[in-house]
């Protein structure tokens, strides 16, 4: 039973990860209908980032981390502005091989800088645990879980309370007719990327102290979101965070209870049975057809 | 400019359109007879990868190009291929016999991935191949009474009739070439037969296709079926050439090679496939010469320019730094995708396209008529 919580634990707190890699996807797919495959890489890089200001310049830790985000962030919307604004309203393929093509250089960019060592941040929550009776929870994996309700819950209110938010929503919806009403489209495209950039940072960041910083992170973890973005629907925010939480105590499970390579499939596994079964994900709703 | 005037069905689905086909089709045909006698071995080694990577950017464009169901998995199915091929050579397995159990294989394998696949669309399907890829590689690294896991598999030379063909001869080149050859031919007759229009129609609008009374999920697991069977082959000749196969081949990043091999070739014609696979076969020769050669050039360049002797050398070893830096090739990859869905987004071919109308409308060529249309309205989440 004790295994089974210490498992359950670090699954959400993996989870987590995955679903603020997810919750990136889910902001970029659902204002521009792009399915960003560079978002692992972008979680790698404010990993870096972070580490460059915190491991190399010794910033305290707070300001090191609020100046990746907007390192990150500015990146984002360089990167819509460069790769993705050109090519919106283009078939989805080519916006795919697009953002893969912006990932594969991320990646080896980030290698040709920092090399391709393992890095970590120290972080307050490096050390100590938090005991509850003989049960031991490390306060790095705690750490996680409590930003990452933080984080979505402050997008919620932005989403659901600002102007921005009412018009980020509105362009996601139809792109076309947020035009006409008078919505600043491009910018508000542009803002959801720095977003979206800037949820991939605190990943990067909180990760750290978990799984070590590689250039090839992002690959590996961000392949693993997709399951957790599918199973939650891929439209929809809450779904994002919970399929990542659900994608995350699935595979600590299968490694704790399961033979030897059954971890790194049962993601996929699961993914396929979601599509497979009820390809709408447990949030989202079911598509039309339209002619 | 050549007019040509079609006057029934027959004359629009013709194989060999105008004589001109004939006279460059065999030019190019007598080029590669005489290849092997010319070239160095390094390249005709290159050349018999752009044989396989062409055989497996056919297959992909029939399901990617010509039916549109985006696959990000076909490092899986030459997995598959290749391992067949391999488990039947140990047991003495005639070459012929298990180069066509690799195809079927492979091309049944297809169809079973093709059945659930037909439920999904766009970014999902994308996805779901993807899952299928990894769920084959860790198989291929578990299964270790067929696959012998992560220590490999060794392939053997071909042995046929008596006669051993060596993975660095011309013999060898020439069966890769045949094999590519029968299956360009293969594609081009699928595509003018019923069931290539079928392909295009679903490609073209999935709702207009079923009305018109097309079996659209029929249509489209035979696709992923041939698509498969086609991959199949070419993993059987790719284990030969490379006489070692271990799962960490056919990763996500190959599957990736074959998709990058579609995109910079062109998506519409089967001549993409062909010209993506010498694009990205032949980077590595380049990215070697840039290694050895560019900075020496470089740095006598600058030093003829006045430079220095101490400042030519300093700038030679700074290009050379730059030319070996880990990781150049993975960002030259993503600055050619990115810039060839940007700025070429029909491909290669498509490029010879537009310099050949260039020339046939001179001076009245107008760029607008390669333009693609936008559309703004989200059709792809509801289709």
């Amino acid at each position: 039973m004790l295994d089974f919580v210490q498992q359950l634990v670090s699954g959400i707190a993996l989870g987590c990860v995955y679903g603020l890699i997810a919750l990136g996807f889910v902001l970029v797919y659902k204002a521009t209908e792009v399915v960003n495959f560079a978002q692992g890489d972008l979680m790698m890089l404010g990993g870096f980032f972070a580490f460059t200001f915190i491991g190399i310049l010794g910033l305290n830790y707070w300001i090191g981390f609020a100046a990746a985000v907007a390192c990150m962030a500015a990146l984002g919307m360089l990167a819509e502005r460069l790769v993705v604004r050109p090519i919106l309203g283009y078939p989805q393929f080519s916006i795919i091989m697009a953002t893969i093509g912006l990932g594969y250089f991320l990646r080896s960019i980030a290698g040709m800088i920092w090399g391709t060592d393992d890095f970590k941040i120290e972080t307050p929550f490096s050390q100590g645990v938090l005991r509850i009776g003989s049960l031991v929870l490390a306060y790095d994996k705690l750490s996680v879980i409590a930003a990452t309700i933080i984080l979505c819950a402050l997008l919620y209110l932005f989403f659901n309370k600002t102007t921005l938010g009412t018009a980020m929503r509105a362009s996601s919806e139809n792109m076309l007719a947020a035009y006409y009403m008078g919505i600043p489209v491009k910018r508000v495209v542009s803002i959801v990327w720095a977003i979206s950039a800037a949820v991939a940072t605190c990943a990067g960041v909180l990760l750290a102290p978990i799984t070590f910083i590689h250039s090839n992170v992002g690959l590996v973890l961000g392949l693993k979101a997709f399951p957790a973005a599918v199973l939650g629907g891929f439209g929809s925010i809450p779904g994002a965070v919970v399929g990542g939480v659900l994608i995350g105590v699935i595979e600590s499970m299968a490694g704790f209870y399961l033979p030897e390579g059954w971890k790194d499939v049962a993601p996929y596994i699961v993914l396929l049975l979601v599509l497979l079964l009820r390809p709408q994900g447990l949030f989202g709703l079911p598509m039309r057809k339209k002619v | 400019m050549r007019f040509l005037f079609k006057t029934d069905y027959e004359d629009d689905i013709r194989l060999v359109p105008h004589s001109g086909y004939v006279l460059s089709y065999g030019a190019l045909f007598v080029l590669l007879i005489i290849a092997p006698y010319v070239l160095s071995s390094y390249l005709m080694s290159q050349v018999v990868f752009v044989c396989i990577y062409a055989t497996v950017g056919v297959a992909l464009l029939i399901l990617t190009g010509f039916t549109g169901q985006a696959s990000l998995g076909h490092a899986a199915f030459l997995a598959i291929g290749a391992y067949t091929a391999a488990y039947l050579q140990q047991y003495n397995v005639p070459f012929p016999v298990y180069f066509l159990a690799a195809g079927l294989l492979t091309g049944a394998i297809g169809a079973i991935v093709g059945f659930p696949a037909l439920r999904l669309q766009g970014i999902y399907l994308v996805i779901a191949t993807i899952s299928f890829a990894f769920i084959v590689e860790e198989i291929l690294a578990r299964w270790e009474s067929v696959t012998h896991g992560n220590e490999g598999m060794r392939v053997k030379t071909i042995q046929w009739l008596g006669t051993t063909v060596p993975r660095d001869s011309p013999a060898f080149y020439f069966l890769c070439l045949a094999v590519l050859v029968l299956t360009i031919v293969g594609a081009l007759n699928l595509l003018r037969s019923p069931t290539g229009r079928a392909f295009i129609a679903i490609r073209d609008s999935e709702t207009a296709a079923r009305s018109m009374g097309i079996n659209v999920s029929l249509y489209k697991v035979k696709s992923f079926a041939i698509s498969a069977g086609i991959t199949g082959f070419a993993g059987c000749l790719f284990a030969h050439k490379l006489s070692f196969i271990s799962p960490e081949m056919f990763t996500l990043q190959l599957s990736i090679e074959f998709i990058i091999v579609i995109l910079i070739g062109g998506t519409f014609s089967l001549h993409g496939a062909v010209l993506g696979a010498i694009f990205i076969v032949m980077l590595d020769p380049f990215l070697t010469y840039l290694k050895d050669d560019v900075p020496g050039m470089v740095g006598s360049l600058a030093a003829t320019l006045g430079a220095g002797s101490e400042r030519a050398g300093h700038i030679q070893d700074s290009v050379a730094a730059f030319a070996s830096a880990n990781g150049l090739k993975g960002a030259i990859y993503g600055v050619i995708i990115v810039l060839f869905v940007l700025f070429e987004p029909l491909g290669l071919y498509g490029r010879w396209l537009k310099i050949r109308l260039f020339f046939q409308l001179f001076p009245l060529y107008k760029r607008a008529t390669f333009k693609r249309q936008k559309i703004y309205v989200k059709s792809e989440r509801n289709r």
